[in-house]
């Protein structure tokens, strides 16, 4: 299990190696990568500021990837969340998992993103250049969450 | 009893402050106590902490509720829905 909080970027392949490195049992690798986006029409956001709880943050994800591997049946994962000034176009988060077979990697990388989304403790705050605002928690997010629990 | 308590992002910054050493009253047990402390120190303190649904506590860096019992040498946080990811 790889976890980490970290202020520099990382590299999908680098990952994917150290999870994968000396395995011969691995028939699927799924990643996921979230990326600092602008979607407004005027190309306003300068930069993404990411707070995290330091302690709180690392325990939240460790149990949250402990959560996932014993509920689907994946060989290791990977999350890796950047903190700190971010830039549009610049990595966040990226999550791997590695499977025998497809189905199990898909799912579980989608459940960790969904409750990583709405668990552990990170807040994003947007710089524009009218100014700066927190972004507000999504509905959709929670929603997403509370699939996996039925 | 004496406790760490931190506020993060936008509650922080509202707030004004991210940390303080509380030496709470015996009668303080719970995040709800904790609370009620909190919103008469007025201003806001009473706005962030008042019938604020949204807001979440954790108790040593577990995600607590309005039950949740504090001791002594606690770290406990306030802070608002996240948003990670």
């Amino acid at each position: 299990m790889l976890i980490s909080v970290q202020q520099q970027d990382f590299e999908v392949n680098k990952i994917i190696d150290q999870l994968t490195q000396g395995r011969s049992d691995i028939g699927a690798i799924v990643t996921f990568t979230g990326l600092v986006r602008d979607l407004s029409k005027e190309k306003d956001l300068v930069a993404m500021d990411l707070e995290h709880y330091p302690g709180m943050t690392e325990k939240s994800l460790k149990s949250l990837a402990e959560s996932a591997l014993k509920k689907w049946q994946i060989k290791d994962l990977a999350i890796i969340h950047r903190v700190g000034r971010l830039h549009p176009t610049e990595n966040i988060v990226m999550v791997v998992t590695i499977s025998a077979h497809r189905k199990q990697a898909f799912d579980a990388c989608e459940y960790l993103m969904d409750y990583l989304k709405t668990q552990a403790p990170f807040w994003k705050k947007e710089i524009t250049r009218d100014g700066e605002h927190w972004v507000a928690a999504k509905q959709s997010d929670l929603k997403a969450t509370s699939r996996w629990e039925k | 009893m004496k406790i760490n308590l931190l506020y993060f992002a936008s509650l922080k910054e509202t707030l004004n402050c991210d940390q303080e050493i509380l030496e709470l009253d015996k009668d303080i047990d719970t995040i709800q106590d904790l609370k009620t402390f909190l919103v008469q120190r007025g201003g806001v303190w009473k706005s962030s902490f008042l019938a604020n649904n949204a807001l979440l506590a954790s108790v040593n860096h577990q995600m607590a509720n309005e039950q949740t019992s504090i001791h002594d040498q606690d770290e406990v946080a306030f802070f608002p829905p996240v948003t990670g990811g």
